[in-house]
């Protein structure tokens, strides 16, 4: 095999798997660190770099990262990646001086935000300390759109929403409430110099069945999202006693749990497909099925049943379905059908973008599904000088994604106003950085602990329902804190192999706890895997191969997969072939697209 | 020195052996040896090899005298029975062992100096009684563990870290192995398991006296220009002439295999030995052709390793000097102990 390369900046990048799979590429471990010796306040910010709202995150990520770590590939739990967020954030001290700010002077160009989003919040967060003049105009009476409008405050405290908000609006950030955009080509026709879309997927999914349009019936039949959005803003303060919630999805789970919280006593959340095609992730559907929410496999929905016009119930078809070996749906089969009562409706079956104040003549496009075409890199929309982000680009994502658009978008405005090409980009960079201390010291903790993942701790079922903004999770102890920063394994601190330096003594091999090096001769892929003894191909993980060996012109390979970073390696090798460096990947945001540049 | 441990982590997925057990529960104590030291590669491969034969680690007893290597029984098969026995003194006290209960593995991990030296004798009379053992000589070509003196072993004109040239002649273990009387010969290196796993599994599996004499390096006292024991000399004249490779009894293929390429030798176990990379004609169980290979390669400074001599035919201890088939600790107390008239009856017949 050819050698790895691993100045490739996204050799080493991979290699941290939790950092690697957050769309913002937050720097985890090097968080994690910083939180294990106590200093709270430079883990917020180091977050903030990335993810610009530690605190909301750390609460409501959809945490792509903890699926992907590795932790989790060796035992049966992920490293509480995204608690340890929030424990960064509830623990800083006061680092309001050590926040971007506003600048003595701006640079004259003015940027509008469409809604008050996480995506626009982001947009305004990167280009106003740079100095630009940024507007964002919301439709509602409050900012911080779906964050404050959907998730509910059991779940994200209006507090913690509003001071990660306030921080960016005290930069100099302009906040336009009650303000919707109507008309997008009037809009344009203003003196802007970049436009920002970030307006969200605001249609939720409606489910035109039987009976769903009657009169009485319908004004108990409610669209999720807009529900949600009612209860935020206390419109609704009152459900039904049996309600029944059609979808499995993130907005499922907080309208059952919503529901109770408003004075419903029988929740059943009816799902199409089997458990394992459900969308909301196993933490969400634990967190409501220990609020005594039953969930219903294989219900497919067929009619609204009403009388002397008042709901009363919905009619299912029970289905059955093929599932071949690789778990998809091969066939289905309707095996019956039952009628379930219940006073309110909720669906929570998707939501749709919709443009309608996007006037064709203003040469935004718009595909078929109202998506509008956005440029992957750039976030430029087929109009130059206007950007979609967020939810609005393609569709319903989440907060994380949301940022991580806000912040590409940010740089292509920049580079946009400076009339620059805006796929000129900084590619992302590795910098290595030595951790060896002395003999069997390292600059991490790298014994391995074998504890097992904390559990969050909640608040007693009988305290909760009373009151709508009741946060369930609880924090993390002291005790918990300590414990799970120990359980990430660093994968950060990367092992550099120096193949002139190899006696090819095999200590490495042998010290190796899991057994993912090897010395071999070379040959291709699989045939240099079987060398290893547990070695799996597992998506996105390599094989490092190194150039052939001074003695024997064989081989060093290691499998990435499964290694610990545990340093033993290094520790053992007499030579100091292998090393342990600390690899800080260079991820680039407006602020620092200038540098290098000749003034 | 260390001040770390190797973590036990029971991975997802891990491969088992028939007992299911995984391969890091053939595992010992860390080792203290040095980072780099030949020995730590030599253990990982008997614990591989225990591991893959599937042996119950309670059903295997490890012995050594003393010296680096004589330490390393402490660092594999944590779960098996052992002794460190005085300078020189295993093969004695593993003759004795072996006489209590033959049914158990046994795998005896010394020194050059252990053995060459000091323990000379003990050493050829457990070749010589055939004694039903796997005899690992971890040799390089010094005292490793009393700071690098030349062992019985080193080569002549070799020289020592400080430069002092050694002019005594060696011991070969392997052409002294085949003028006594063992029964299953071979040479290893620490830097090739592919070889050495396999050979070990073989040798553990022979009925009779077994070594393998593993070139073995010493990073601290021999590991320098000069030394003919060296990671980068070994390396440079290593021949891996023949490969031996265990086949149990449930695995056998009945191939025909064609003359001068695979070579299947049947063991007591039934199972087999398959020899591969053979030199045209060279016939393992031939053991004047054994020495003068052996003689041979050495006159062009060549290391030839692989399994140079085995004879499945010849009786072990156990047979020859006709014990009861029966350990000990399984004979009646009245059969073992048939009393004081008994013995009076047998001291009777010698007068
Ligand atoms: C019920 C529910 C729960 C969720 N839970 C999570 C979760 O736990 N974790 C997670 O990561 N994600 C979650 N999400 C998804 C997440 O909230 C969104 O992906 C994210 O908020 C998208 O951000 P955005 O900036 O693109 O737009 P949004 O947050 O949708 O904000 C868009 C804003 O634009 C305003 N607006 C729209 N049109 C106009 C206009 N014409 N003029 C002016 N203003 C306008 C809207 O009022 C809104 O305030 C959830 C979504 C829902 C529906
Ligand atoms: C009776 C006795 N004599 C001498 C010694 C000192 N001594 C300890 S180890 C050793 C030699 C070990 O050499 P070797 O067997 O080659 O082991 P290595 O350390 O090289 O692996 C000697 C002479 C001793 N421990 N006991
Ligand atoms: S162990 Fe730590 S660094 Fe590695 S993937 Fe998990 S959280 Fe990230
Ligand atoms: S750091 Fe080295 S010894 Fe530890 S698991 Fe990774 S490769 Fe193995
Ligand atoms: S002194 Fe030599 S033989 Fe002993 S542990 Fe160190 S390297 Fe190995
Ligand atoms: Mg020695």
């Amino acid at each position: 095999m050819k050698p790895t390369n691993t100045r490739n900046p996204d050799y080493y990048h991979k290699v941290v798997d939790c950092q690697w799979a957050c769309p913002a590429h937050t720097p985890v471990p090097q968080y994690i660190r910083l939180i294990a010796q106590g200093r709270y306040g430079d883990a917020y910010l180091l977050n903030r770099e990335s993810n610009v709202f530690p605190g909301v995150l750390g609460r409501v990520c959809d945490r792509p990262c903890e699926p992907a770590c590795r932790r989790g590939r060796l035992e049966a739990e992920p490293v509480a990646i995204c608690r340890l967020k929030r424990v960064a954030a509830d623990h800083r001290e006061d680092i309001t001086d050590r926040l971007p700010k506003k600048p003595a002077k701006t640079n004259g160009k003015k940027i509008a935000l469409i809604g008050a989003g996480p995506a626009s919040f982001t947009v305004a967060n990167d280009l106003a300390p740079l100095g630009y003049e940024c507007t964002i105009f919301e439709k509602l009476s409050e900012p911080g759109g779906l964050m404050r409008s959907n998730i509910p405050a059991f779940r994200l405290p209006e507090k913690v929403l509003s001071e990660e908000l306030d921080c960016i609006l005290d930069m100099g950030v302009e906040l336009k409430l009650n303000s919707p955009v109507e008309s997008m080509s009037a809009f344009l026709a203003q003196d802007w110099d970049a436009v920002f879309v970030g307006t969200g997927a605001p249609r939720g999914k409606d489910l035109n069945l039987d009976g769903r349009w009657e009169d009485g019936a319908k004004d108990n039949i409610h669209i999720g999202i807009d529900w949600l959005e009612s209860v935020a803003f206390e419109h609704t303060k009152a459900i039904g006693k049996n309600v029944l919630i059609i979808g499995v999805g993130n907005t499922a789970m907080d309208c059952c749990r919503t529901s109770l919280r408003l004075g419903a006593k029988n929740v059943k959340v009816m799902a199409r497909k089997p458990r394992q095609f459900f969308k909301a992730s196993v933490w969400e559907l634990e967190d409501a099925e220990e609020e005594n929410i039953e969930i219903m496999v294989n219900h497919s929905p067929k009619a609204f049943v009403h009388k002397n016009g008042k709901l009363t119930g919905m009619v299912f078809d029970l289905m059955e379905y093929v599932i071949d070996d690789n778990g998809r749906i091969t066939d289905q089969k309707v095996t019956g059908q039952t009628t379930i009562p219940c006073d309110d409706v909720i669906l929570a079956i998707g939501q749709d973008n919709a443009f309608p104040w996007i006037e064709e003549s203003c040469g935004i496009e718009l595909d078929k599904w109202q998506v509008p075409v956005v440029d992957e890199t750039t976030f430029e929309s087929t109009r130059k000088g206007v950007f979609f982000g967020g939810d609005s680009a393609f569709g319903p994502k989440n907060i994380i994604w949301a940022v991580e658009h806000g912040h590409q978008a940010a740089i292509s405005i920049h580079k946009h106003c400076q009339g620059k090409m805006l796929t000129g980009r900084l590619p992302n960079e590795v910098d290595m950085a030595p951790t060896k201390m002395g003999m069997f010291e390292w600059r991490y903790s790298n014994s391995y602990d074998d504890a097992e993942r904390r559990k969050m701790n909640h608040v007693e079922l009988t305290k909760r329902f009373a009151e709508l903004d009741v946060e369930v999770e609880l924090g993390f102890t002291p005790e918990q804190i300590a414990t799970e920063v120990e359980r990430c394994l660093n994968c950060d601190i990367q092992t550099v192999f120096e193949p002139s330096l190899c006696e090819e003594c095999d200590a490495c091999i042998d010290i190796c706890p899991v057994e993912c090096l090897s010395i071999t001769p070379d040959g291709d892929e699989d045939t240099l895997r079987a060398s290893l003894s547990a070695s799996e191909k597992i998506a996105g993980q390599d094989l490092f191969v190194s150039s052939a060996l001074p003695m024997t012109k064989r081989v060093m390979i290691k499998d990435e997969n499964v290694c610990l970073h545990c340093g033993l390696c290094a520790e053992r090798c007499p030579t100091a072939a292998w090393d342990m460096q600390e690899a800080l990947i260079q991820i680039h945001h407006a602020d620092d697209q200038d540098e290098g540049a000749v003034p | 020195m260390t001040s770390f441990t190797k973590p036990i982590i029971r991975r997802k997925n891990e491969p088992t052996n028939e007992l299911g057990l995984v391969r890091a529960d053939y595992d010992g104590a860390m080792s203290t040896l040095c980072a780099g030291c030949g020995h730590d590669a030599v253990t990982a491969s008997m614990a591989r090899a225990f591991f893959e034969l599937s042996i119950e680690p309670h059903r295997a007893v490890k012995v050594s005298g003393i010296g680096c290597s004589s330490k390393t029984t402490a660092y594999f098969l944590r779960e098996s029975h052992g002794i460190n026995t005085v300078h020189g003194r295993m093969p004695s006290v593993a003759t004795g062992a072996i006489a209590a209960n033959h049914e158990l593995t046994y795998i005896g991990v010394s020194g050059d100096g252990d053995s060459l030296s000091i323990g000379l004798g003990q050493f050829v009379h457990a070749m010589r009684r055939n004694v039903n053992m796997l005899y690992m000589l971890e040799n390089n070509g010094v005292y490793g563990l009393t700071k690098g003196q030349f062992s019985a072993a080193a080569d002549m004109g070799s020289t020592a870290k400080k430069g002092a040239i050694n002019e005594l002649p060696p011991i070969d273990p392997v052409a002294l192995a085949l003028s006594v009387g063992a029964t299953f010969v071979a040479r290893g290196f620490s830097g090739d398991r592919e070889q050495l796993v396999p050979l070990i599994k073989a040798g553990l599996k022979h009925k009779g006296f077994g070594l393998i004499d593993v070139i073995s390096p010493c990073v601290s006292f021999n590991d320098h220009k000069g030394s003919t024991k060296s990671y980068e000399h070994t390396y440079k004249y290593y021949n891996p002439a023949v490969h031996a490779d265990y086949v149990p009894p449930s695995k056998q293929i009945k191939a025909a295999y064609d003359a001068g390429d695979v070579m299947p030798i049947e063991l007591h176990d039934g199972g087999q030995i398959t020899l591969r990379k053979l030199e045209n004609g060279y016939d393992p169980r031939d053991r004047a052709a054994a020495v003068h290979k052996l003689f041979e390669s050495g006159q062009s400074q060549e290391i030839v390793t692989g399994l140079l001599y085995i004879n499945e035919d010849h009786k072990d201890m156990h047979e020859m000097a006709r014990m009861d088939d029966r350990p000990l600790n399984a004979i009646p107390y009245s059969e073992l102990n048939p009393g004081a008239a008994k013995l009076k009856e047998i001291q009777k017949s010698f007068r």
